[in-house]
């Protein structure tokens, strides 16, 4: 059989109508569709694509049963390694893990992986309630779990389903982490996270919300209550500012604000919603990854007439996924590469008026192996805009650490751990996720919630074998 | 949910409501605050934690109706529930035995200098307190503040109860009088507390402020909350609520606060006439 030499396209909203929405841009496969594609995947015998999946789904046997037609059994095989297929379907990078170690990329295009674990993950949505799996006896063990993003979600899952007592304790009122208050509606339908929440939550988990650990309850007060294990999946959450004049300036935000106010919050509904957001006319984002790219989009979402994206690289060492950026520029963002803030300009009331940037050009590369970009004398130019967004990354949130003193963090306050278990410095606490890494992806954090869930299975397992007393 | 177990109108638009939250209660401390969440759509807004008892599991908080989501609050009454009640958050105040400390509270600000005032009294302390209001009604709370302080000077700016002026003027009479201060501790509206720590200035007096700026989280993750104090910028939220009231940018702080202004007036607008509708109905 010959093999179609590309993906089976997805249907998406047309640039034109979707920036004046915040409906899902990619629409799914149809079942036709998604068979088709399945088709394409050549079973291999040591599939690579299974290596590269940081949680190693069975990636060729799902692919099969969805081209057998049986989608009950592809979202058993998924489940069997993943709990979160319906969101990692949508936001993995799979053109940097399964999809580029995939056979097919060397001649063709690689199988549309993401797309069939998309597919198969709503058509069990679509059916009703999720199956539930069978739970062990209860080991009278409990453990804690602070954070409810994907590191923690997939951590509780897994020890839950191994007959542990788990409870997730999230500062917001909503759990999900950035895949709430961060990943906007166009990309990921909270409605979507709500469900698989709720099938943590139907698993066993229980989810404590509004629960700001460190304030409420330290971790030793936490043991002191009858916990047995602590994992800790708290994020990156600490916005970073540029530290030029006029941040502080009316009109300033940072990406976690514009995006917490607008996806967290439905600013984009007020005042049906109560949390406001200021809808400028010309905006302006600052940086070039993932999450830039998210803010440039909902500020054309929200009603700005010109988004300007402004990076101090050139596009090829742009961090955002390629797919991304193509969004952006289908939609209107307009890129200005090379080009960095020096000052943000305000009025006399202190809002902001401009952004004075200066143009860069690449020098000898730098730590990152990136280029590093240099200041060119004198070409200092000023865009006008009234909002500006800083997306230029995010840091360790200190609370957490701060008011646990035998935690160690990294100088950057990530926390350290050791690399095959999760296992902190701390007696009886792990941690993985972004407050470890550094800010990286959904699905490293829930391979390294995973990796943690075994330790700390291990742990408990052991402290409840009988004592030797010879 | 967390249920309101009492309410008291303290006077016109300030409300006082006692909220069952066991949980915040055993942890809160003088200077800490919470977020409170009306409903599934409302807005986290940041009120002080003004009393807390332990072994009932309460913590109380004073509020003054100044835009939709307070009123909304406002109308609330006892036996009803409030969506979500997060905390305790901030840093608790810095409270040791330093000798006369003086609690200045004005407006709302006065229910959150209790506990303040309290703790620095339970420490040791010679506690004297100046609460002021524009007028009589406004001014709340004055015989727990006294339970709590060796004397109490009242002010309103309209003359209607205690002395006619400011309660920075109240402050340097005092000081003018040369009391010997430790320390001055000022919550209230931001031109107050401005004006607080002018009158402290000359004399190195350590002043220490509450402040209010606009939140979202109020966990450091936004930075909705930052402002410049000594020239650098903080999150209120985390890095405070009090801070050095002579290193503190009020200007910033000031134009802050008006941020949504617009949007604000229509969150009002349409919630009144969302309200007119039901009574219609
Ligand atoms: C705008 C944006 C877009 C992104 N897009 C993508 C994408 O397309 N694909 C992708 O793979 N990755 C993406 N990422 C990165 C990805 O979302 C993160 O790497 C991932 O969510 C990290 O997961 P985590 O488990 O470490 O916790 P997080 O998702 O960061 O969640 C941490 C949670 O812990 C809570 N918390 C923090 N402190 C406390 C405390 N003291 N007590 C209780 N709770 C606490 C926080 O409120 C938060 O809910 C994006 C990130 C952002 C910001
Ligand atoms: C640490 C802290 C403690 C506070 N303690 C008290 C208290 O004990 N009692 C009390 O009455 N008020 C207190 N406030 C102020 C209170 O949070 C605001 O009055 C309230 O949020 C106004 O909301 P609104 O919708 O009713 O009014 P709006 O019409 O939205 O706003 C009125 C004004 O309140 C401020 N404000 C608006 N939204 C917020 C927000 N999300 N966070 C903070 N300020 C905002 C703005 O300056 C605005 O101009 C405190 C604020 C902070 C930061
Ligand atoms: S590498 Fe590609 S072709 Fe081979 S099994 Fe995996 S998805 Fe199928
Ligand atoms: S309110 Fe978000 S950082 Fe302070």
């Amino acid at each position: 059989m010959k093999i179609a030499p590309k993906k089976v396209k997805m249907p998406r909203q047309k640039p034109k109508v979707r920036v004046t929405n915040f409906n899902e841009v990619a629409l799914g496969y149809t079942k036709e569709q998604a068979q088709q594609e399945a088709r394409r995947c050549l079973q291999c015998k040591k599939a690579p694509c299974i290596k590269a999946c940081p949680v190693e789904i069975d990636i060729p046997s799902f692919i099969a049963k969805i081209a057998e037609k049986d989608y009950r059994g592809a979202i058993r095989k998924i489940k069997e390694a993943n709990l979160l297929p319906a969101m990692c379907g949508r936001v993995c990078p799979q053109e940097g893990l399964c999809e580029k170690a995939c056979i097919l990329s060397k001649k063709y295009e690689p199988v549309a992986i993401g797309r069939l674990e998309r597919f198969v993950a709503d058509w069990e949505i679509q059916k009703g309630s999720p199956e539930s799996s069978s739970l062990p006896s209860s080991t009278g063990k409990r453990v804690a779990i602070i954070g409810s993003g994907p590191g923690s979600l997939s951590c509780a899952g897994d020890l839950v389903r191994l007959g542990h007592s788990v409870t997730i304790f999230e500062a917001l009122h909503k759990p999900g982490g950035v895949l709430v208050y961060g990943i906007p509606e166009f990309r990921l339908p909270k409605a979507i996270v709500g469900r698989e929440v709720e099938y943590i939550r139907s698993l066993g988990v229980e989810v404590k919300t509004g629960y700001v650990i460190g304030n409420i309850y330290t971790l030793d007060e936490l043991f002191s209550q009858g916990y047995d294990a602590i994992f800790i999946g708290i994020g990156a959450g600490l916005p970073k500012f540029m530290d030029i004049p006029g941040e502080n300036l009316n009109g300033v935000y940072s990406a976690n604000e514009f995006l917490t106010r607008t996806n967290l919050m439905k600013a984009y509904l007020f005042p049906q919603y109560d949390t406001p957001i200021k809808i400028g006319k010309r905006v302006a984002v600052i940086g070039g990854g993932n999450v830039a790219m998210d803010a440039s989009r909902v500020a054309l979402r929200l009603g700005a007439q010109k988004v300007f994206n402004i990076y101090r690289r050139s596009p090829q060492e742009m961090p955002a996924r390629v797919e991304e950026v193509q969004n952006a520029k289908d939609e209107g963002v307009e890129f200005k590469f090379l080009t960095n803030p020096a000052r943000i300009l305000g009025n006399k009331e202190d809002w902001v008026t401009g952004i004075e940037c200066i143009k860069m050009e690449l020098g000898e590369p730098d730590e990152s192996g990136r280029r590093r970009p240099i200041p060119i004398k004198g070409s200092e130019f000023i865009i006008g805009v009234d909002i500006v967004v800083m997306a230029i990354g995010a840091g360790a949130n200190p609370l957490l650490p701060s008011a646990t003193p035998d935690l160690k963090v990294n100088k950057w306050g990530y926390i350290v751990i050791d690399e095959t278990s999760g296992k902190t410095s701390k007696e009886s606490v792990w941690a993985g996720g972004d407050i470890v890494s550094g800010a990286a992806t959904v699905i490293s954090a829930m391979a390294s919630g995973r990796r943690s869930a075994r330790a700390i299975h291990q742990y408990l397992m052991k402290a409840l074998q009988p004592r030797d007393f010879s | 949910m967390y249920k309101i177990l009492n309410k008291q109108d303290l006077g016109p638009s300030i409300k006082e409501f006692l909220i069952s939250s066991p949980e915040i209660a055993r942890k809160a401390q003088p200077g800490q605050f919470v977020v409170v969440i009306i409903d599934e759509r409302g807005e986290r807004i940041p009120l002080t934690i003004a009393d807390y008892e332990r072994e009932k599991g309460t913590i109380t908080i004073v509020v003054q109706e100044a835009g939709k989501t307070t009123y909304q609050l406002g109308g609330l009454n006892s036996g009803d529930t409030l969506f979500d009640v997060i905390g305790p958050l901030g840093i608790p105040t810095h409270i040791e035995n330093k000798g006369t400390i003086v609690c200045v509270g004005g407006g709302v600000g006065i229910a959150p200098i209790y506990p303040v005032a309290r703790g620095f009294k339970e420490f040791g302390n010679k506690v004297i307190s100046i609460i002021g209001a524009r007028t009589k009604e406004l001014v709340i709370w004055e015989d727990k503040i006294a339970s709590v302080s060796d004397e109490v000077y009242i002010t309103t700016d309209d003359g209607s109860y205690g002395r006619k002026g400011f309660v920075s003027d109240e402050l340097q009479r005092l000081i003018k009088g040369k009391k010997e201060f430790a320390l001055v501790f000022a919550v209230g509206p931001t031109l107050m507390m401005r004006a607080v720590s002018e009158v402290t200035r000359p004399y190195k007096l350590r002043t220490i402020v509450s402040l209010n700026p606009i939140m979202v989280d109020a966990t450091g993750m936004c930075g909705a909350c930052r402002v410049s104090v000594g020239g650098k910028t903080k999150f209120v939220c985390v890095d405070g609520p009090d801070f050095d009231g002579h290193q503190v940018d009020f200007d910033q702080l000031l134009s802050r606060q008006r941020i949504y202004l617009q949007e604000e007036k229509k969150a009002l607008q349409s919630c009144d006439s969302a309200n007119k509708h039901s009574r219609i109905k």
